[in-house]
């Protein structure tokens, strides 16, 4: 049947957004292969880490955590959690951790192949598992650990002390990396790559706000398959020019009254966590089907990095979604609702993420209120399929649509 | 006109056959959820009580963990809506529902005319389902109806984990060789539940009059619990456990009208 589906699939404008987004996310991996086969070195880097730094020096890295979401997207999660967990990782540590060491010791999964690093590249603005993830494959491998640290932020604005203190771990990070590799920074080459992130952040986050059109113009799990450029690539003219592109068509689907949500649009929700990998298609499958669009995510726009020099760059890394307090946090994801006139809002409660899904009973709660809106939650992982259930996910989701359509009804 | 409503659940199948939207003309339960023979039970049982034919329904509604298998059914509804529906047909006050299921435990927050405004559900763990008292009353090596009424006549209840049903299988193992009174473990293991819903329902939020539906609500021993929990009075029908088939056939009648 999928043969068959195959066959009569058209072939992939390569004008398209999606063409050439899939290309460049591909294209990250090749590259790192190829200045691998050179004898460059190449680095392991963690998806907040700066990455105009290893891009400005001109070094090659990939994303343990995009490849760890590729391996489980394409089913091999629970094959290698369960390496890691036979070697004493208990099954509560974050399945992208497990499967990044599990691929540290056997380098090899089919699903998603990366070049052996030579040094990795760790910032704990996104979580502390980080930490001690990086220092594993660090100690395992017998390579050099490169650290930033940037501490959990309990105010609104990013305080001098703050920038001070990440911004020397910044320059500390550039002179091991010049040491390390031979490579050198340049300011200039810096401005550039300063630029083409902002290009593509800014043309990323304007795509992701096209959602405040009614219907809007995407299925939003396109974002979160787009979204792997922002994580690896943001840095390059080619991200930026094929982000653009996406901003381009998303306007033009909304001129032409077109989305790439194949179904008619009945109801707006926002999205909170991070995919369900291993059962992305259920649990997109289990919305589309009955007309529910998930039309926006913080995950998504907490790839968007739009800075005017490299104090403000390191501001930036210092407001990530999951460095900064409740109250701001919810904040923004009110702002989203209410920009893009969702009516629902559904929760991964991600066994992964205890940062992420700790918050998030009273911070959903928050946003309910503050928007009028139902909340919704679900278990699932990341990466490990062990921890979802089809079932409890297909009558949650259902749920939610009858109150959705119930208060629509009502009004 | 006589709509029908279908519950097929993870231990059991009811079925209801109303009159209107509103009278019931019969009522079922088989033994026995999704894939196996329980919902062809009842629905034979029901069609015969009531003296109708599945011709004679002018819409059927399945819910339940079965509900997109069930062939007879020609719409289905979530046992979420189903359960607030059947509520609040027979408690038109409530405004909040503890739902108590073989695999789930549920609350559920209503506005008027038992129209859903927002629910909570357990997370994967069995430990505060049904599926909980199934266990230990096979630990205990009681029937399962024994466990409510054991537990109200207790004097004081054992100390029993809400955490993990497996966990708990093996403390009330210790405390059973450990010789700790019968009654007194019935009541540390309805309070168990009880503990569990009550931190569901004040998530919610508590909001009076409260009911129970579902299986569990026959059990005295966690209804009194977790009325000392919430500190609220519990209103439960002898009809509860059918609450999601009567729930799902007001569906099907609001549908066809």
């Amino acid at each position: 049947m999928s043969e068959e589906i195959k066959k009569h699939r058209p072939p992939p404008d390569p004008n398209s957004a999606k063409y050439k987004l899939g290309q460049i996310a591909a294209k990250a991996y090749s590259d790192a292969q190829a200045a691998k086969d050179r004898g460059e070195p190449v680095g392991w880097c963690a998806s907040n880490f700066p990455v105009e730094i290893p891009e400005t020096l001109g070094l090659a890295v990939v994303y343990p955590e995009n490849q760890a979401a590729g391996i489980a997207a394409r089913g091999g999660g629970a094959r290698l959690c369960e390496i890691s967990e036979a070697d004493g990782y208990s099954n509560d540590i974050c399945a992208y951790a497990r499967i990044s060491l599990a691929y540290a010791k056997i380098k090899d999964a089919p699903e998603q192949n990366v070049p052996m690093p030579d040094f990795v590249l760790c910032c704990n603005n996104i979580c502390n598992c980080m930490i001690k993830w990086y220092e594993n494959l660090s100690r395992e491998l017998n390579i050099p650990l490169i650290m930033i640290d940037i501490p959990f932020n309990p105010d609104y604005e990013v305080s001098d002390g703050e920038l001070a203190y990440v911004k020397a771990q910044f320059w500390d990070a550039i002179h091991q990396l010049e040491a390390l590799t031979g490579k050198k920074w340049s300011d200039e080459r810096y401005r550039e790559v300063m630029e083409y992130s902002g290009r593509t952040s800014r043309a990323w986050l304007a795509a992701t706000a096209c959602a405040r059109y009614e219907p809007s113009p995407f299925n939003g799990f396109d974002l979160l398959n787009h979204m792997a450029v922002m994580v690896t690539a943001r840095g390059k003219k080619e991200a930026a020019e094929a982000m653009e592109t996406l901003l381009k068509e998303y306007e033009d689907n909304h001129e032409k009254g077109v989305s790439t949500f194949r179904a008619e649009e009945k109801y707006r929700i926002m999205f909170e966590g991070i995919a369900c990998w291993p059962w992305l298609r259920v649990t997109s499958t289990g919305l589309k089907s009955r007309g529910i669009n998930m039309v926006t995510t913080i995950y998504a726009d907490a790839f968007g990095f739009i800075y005017k020099d490299f104090d403000d760059m390191c501001r930036a890394y210092c407001r990530v979604p999951n460095a900064i307090n409740l109250e701001l946090s919810r904040d923004k994801r009110i702002k989203l609702c209410r920009d893009n006139h969702v009516e629902g809002l559904l929760v991964h409660t991600n066994r992964s993420c205890k940062l992420w899904s700790g918050f998030m009973a009273e911070m959903s709660r928050q946003i309910g209120q503050a928007c009028d809106i139902p909340v919704v939650s679900f278990d699932g992982d990341q990466a490990d399929p062990r921890n979802f259930s089809e079932a409890q996910y297909d009558t949650r989701v259902q749920g939610l649509m009858e109150i959705m359509e119930a208060r629509k009804e009502a009004m | 006109m006589y709509t029908l409503g279908i519950d097929i659940g993870s231990t059991t199948s009811k079925c209801a056959v109303l009159r209107d939207g509103a009278e019931k003309l019969a009522a079922s339960l088989a033994l026995g959820g999704i894939g196996t023979k329980g919902p062809a039970e009842a629905l034979d049982g029901v069609l015969k009580d009531a003296g109708l034919a599945l011709e004679d329904m002018a819409a059927v509604a399945a819910t339940g963990y079965g509900r997109t298998r069930c062939e007879q059914a020609g719409m289905q509804a979530s046992e979420l809506t189903c359960h607030a529906l059947g509520a609040h047909a027979a408690f038109p006050q409530v405004r909040t529902v503890v739902d108590i299921g073989g695999q789930d435990a549920k609350v559920i927050s209503l506005v008027g005319e038992g129209r859903m405004r927002n629910f909570m559900m357990n997370d994967k763990c069995a430990a505060g389902t049904g599926r909980f008292l199934d266990v230990m009353a096979s630990v205990l090596q009681i029937p399962l109806d024994e466990l409510g009424s054991r537990a109200v006549r207790a004097e004081s209840a054992a100390a029993v984990s809400s955490t993990c049903t497996v966990f708990a299988e093996s403390e009330v193992i210790s405390l059973l060789a450990g010789g700790v009174d019968m009654d007194a473990l019935a009541a540390g293991i309805c309070a168990s539940v009880a503990g569990r819903t009550a931190a569901l329902v004040k998530r919610l939020g508590v909001v009076p009059a409260v009911c129970m539906s579902g299986g569990v609500a026959r059990n005295d021993g966690v209804r009194a619990a977790l009325e000392a929990e919430l500190g609220e009075p519990i209103l439960v029908s002898p009809d509860a456990q059918l609450f999601g088939a009567v729930g799902a056939a007001i569906y099907a009648y609001k549908k066809a009208t």
